[in-house]
């Protein structure tokens, strides 16, 4: 280990001597892996907001235990299942309570722009918070009026003066389903890729927005357990006594099989992976283009070097090296921008987008390996150095 | 008196099948250590061909050719590769790396040897170029240098490791008259002092008295006309 410490020390660092002494070529190098980096970052960005923004419902509920329909896809695409079995579910010792949600999307006209547009509404009795977002629970009383509403303040959608108005107290009218809606409070969830605004309402109000929809089939079944009681087990307990129509998943669970709709039912998940892999081929192109040239120009002095007897690992060393400083120094700016970027994306489409630790350590890795991948294509031309040719 | 190369019965062709030529025909040569011998001959009569597989450049293909103690007929790529490494090769063209300072193309000579240290690298590397009157340019890319200058810096490049042969091939051809005789003079001081054989390919007809032998090559065949000048 020493030994070879002592012999990095020797070593000539021709790589980094190599591209430094080209300024222009280096420059190019270096932008064009931090360009391809960025790439990678908005589309991964895009890719975990997505998995992020379209759990944050999910995670928000006040259950321990889920219960759903079997042909549920995600939380847009539910169906029903019978009532009945929220009350069959309390017939297990540790479930302490069983309370419906009703989920639906609603085509309403913007309060702000008077232009249609479609919500989701959460509707759940007021009397059983139904979430666990304390600005909810404290606002509850409110939804016991009829035909009022909570309103999403992480909405997409031109609503401003909606929040400013609800910020400072004034309830907001709005209409839907040809009745009057009264907006009378805020909370925060967040617009997703499924539902650009989430409403609150009770059971009751949900009714009289839905009439077609039978209060007797609900969405989601939301049971807390007693305390100390290990979710996995009552959810076992729950599957047998239950019947085959109702899907029984603990709060884990639930948001992994809301996450795994996204990941592979629907194409978001695929596109954005292609739009990572476009970005990691671009980036071979580039790098593979830089490190050709670079060997072509020292072609002549490769094989002086074969010549004097140095062996081809040295040279395959040498373009390794050089891909190994441009994935490192390119990867600095790659991660910097998308920083800016992410802000600019999180504010424009209100999705959670922000660099993660695992992201930047995932993009450096592509990036390492991008080049070492561009790297080792280019090292082909040096087969084509033949000291015999240099007398 | 050692012998530093035998060449016995060297044939050589290039091409394959009915395009096979033949270049060189059953040459025969010895070499004494410390002796410098230079090569004249026609262009196109084989010189290059037959310096390149001396120097281990190429492999030979029959008859024996013993360089330095080592038969190169016959050796693996590899072998050639490290027996090169007791070689110095001056070439027509300096072939200095462009990125590398003067200093930094001379110690590229050294690094191949493992058991020199860092510091001695450091130290012989420029004590080479102040041997050949570089001392001042340490640090100059070979952009910046004159032709004579970045020739000699190739010079100490080849002569750093102290090889026990030269091998060099016109390397006053891209040179003018005054620094093509500087460049051959300093070839020979360094040369004798470090006692090295050298084995010289030129056309010019000036610096032939540097020379302690000259053989001839005509068409593939050294010509019987090589007398030894010390001898005279
Ligand atoms: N790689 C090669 N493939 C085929 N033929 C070659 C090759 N290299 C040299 N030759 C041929 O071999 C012959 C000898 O070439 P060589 O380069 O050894 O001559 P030379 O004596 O060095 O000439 P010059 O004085 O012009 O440098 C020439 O006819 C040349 O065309
Ligand atoms: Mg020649």
């Amino acid at each position: 280990m020493i030994k070879f410490i002592q012999q990095l020390q020797r070593r000539t660092p021709l790589g980094w001597l190599q591209l430094s002494h080209e300024r222009g070529r280096l420059v190019v190098a270096l932008a064009g892996i931090a360009f391809a980096d960025v790439l990678m970052f908005m589309q991964l960005g895009f890719q975990a907001s997505l998995y992020d923004s379209n759990t944050r419902v999910d995670r928000a509920m006040a259950a321990d235990i889920i219960l759903l329909s079997p042909k549920a896809l995600n939380l847009q695409n539910l169906s029903t299942f019978s009532r009945r079995r929220l009350l069959q579910a309390l017939d297990v010792p540790d479930v302490q309570a069983a309370n419906a949600l009703y989920i639906n999307s609603l085509t309403w006209r913007n309060p702000q722009t008077r232009l249609n547009a479609t919500v989701q509404v959460l509707g759940f009795d007021p009397d059983q918070p139904a979430f666990n977002l304390p600005q909810v629970n404290q606002q509850l009383d409110k939804l016991k009026l009829p035909d009022t509403v909570l309103f999403d303040r992480g909405a997409r959608g031109e609503y401003a003066s909606v929040i400013t108005q609800l910020d400072q107290n004034q309830p907001v009218t709005t209409e839907a389903e040809g009745r009057t809606l009264t907006l009378t409070g805020l909370f925060e969830l967040g617009a997703s890729f499924g539902a650009d605004a989430n409403l609150m309402t009770s059971d009751q109000t949900f009714q009289r927005l839905f009439p077609r929809r039978d209060a007797a089939s609900v969405s989601l079944g939301l049971l807390r357990l007693k305390p100390g009681a290990d979710p996995d087990q009552v959810a076992a307990a729950l599957k047998s006594h239950l019947p085959e129509d109702v899907l029984v998943l603990t709060a884990a669970e639930f948001v992994q099989f809301e996450e795994n709709y996204w990941k592979t039912a629907s194409p978001v998940g695929f596109v954005f992976g292609l739009g990572t892999a476009m970005a990691f081929v671009v980036g071979v192109v580039i790098v593979y283009q830089v490190l050709s040239t670079d060997v072509n120009a020292h072609l002549k002095e490769y094989a002086t070097f074969k010549a004097m007897g140095y062996h081809n690992g040295y040279l395959l060393s040498v373009v390794f090296e050089e891909a190994m400083i441009l994935a490192f120094v390119g990867f600095i700016p790659g991660a910097i921008l998308p920083l800016g970027l992410y802000a600019l994306a999180a504010k424009a489409t209100a999705l959670p987008i922000f660099m993660t630790v695992s992201r930047a350590l995932l993009v450096l890795t592509l990036t390492v390996v991008m080049c070492i991948l561009s790297g080792a294509i280019a090292t082909r031309k040096l087969q084509s150095a033949d000291p015999a040719d240099m007398f | 008196m050692t012998v530093a190369i035998t060449v016995q019965n060297l044939n050589h062709y290039f091409g394959q099948g009915q395009l096979q030529k033949q270049v060189l025909f059953d040459i025969n040569l010895e070499i004494n250590s410390g002796e410098i011998v230079i090569m004249t001959g026609p262009s196109g009569s084989g010189k290059t061909t037959l310096l390149t597989l001396v120097g281990g450049l190429r492999s030979a293909q029959s008859g024996s050719l013993n360089v330095l103690g080592q038969e190169l007929a016959g050796a693996t790529a590899k072998q050639l590769t490290e027996a090169r490494r007791h070689h110095g090769y001056i070439f027509q063209a300096h072939n200095l790396h462009s990125s590398l300072t003067a200093i930094q193309n001379v110690k590229m000579g050294l690094e191949l040897h493992p058991a020199v240290s860092l510091t001695e690298i450091q130290t012989r590397a420029t004590d080479m170029l102040e041997q050949v009157g570089l001392g001042d340019h340490l640090h100059d890319y070979p952009d910046d240098l004159s032709g004579g200058q970045k020739q000699r810096v190739a010079i100490a490049r080849a002569l750093v490791s102290h090889p026990q042969l030269v091998l060099a091939d016109e390397p006053t051809a891209a040179l003018d008259s005054k620094s093509g005789r500087d460049v051959v003079t300093l070839m020979q001081t360094l040369a004798k002092e470090q006692g090295c054989t050298i084995l010289l390919v030129t056309h010019d007809n000036r610096i032939l008295d540097v020379a302690d032998r000259i053989v001839n090559m005509e068409d593939g065949r050294l010509t019987k006309t090589a007398l030894a000048l010390t001898e005279i």
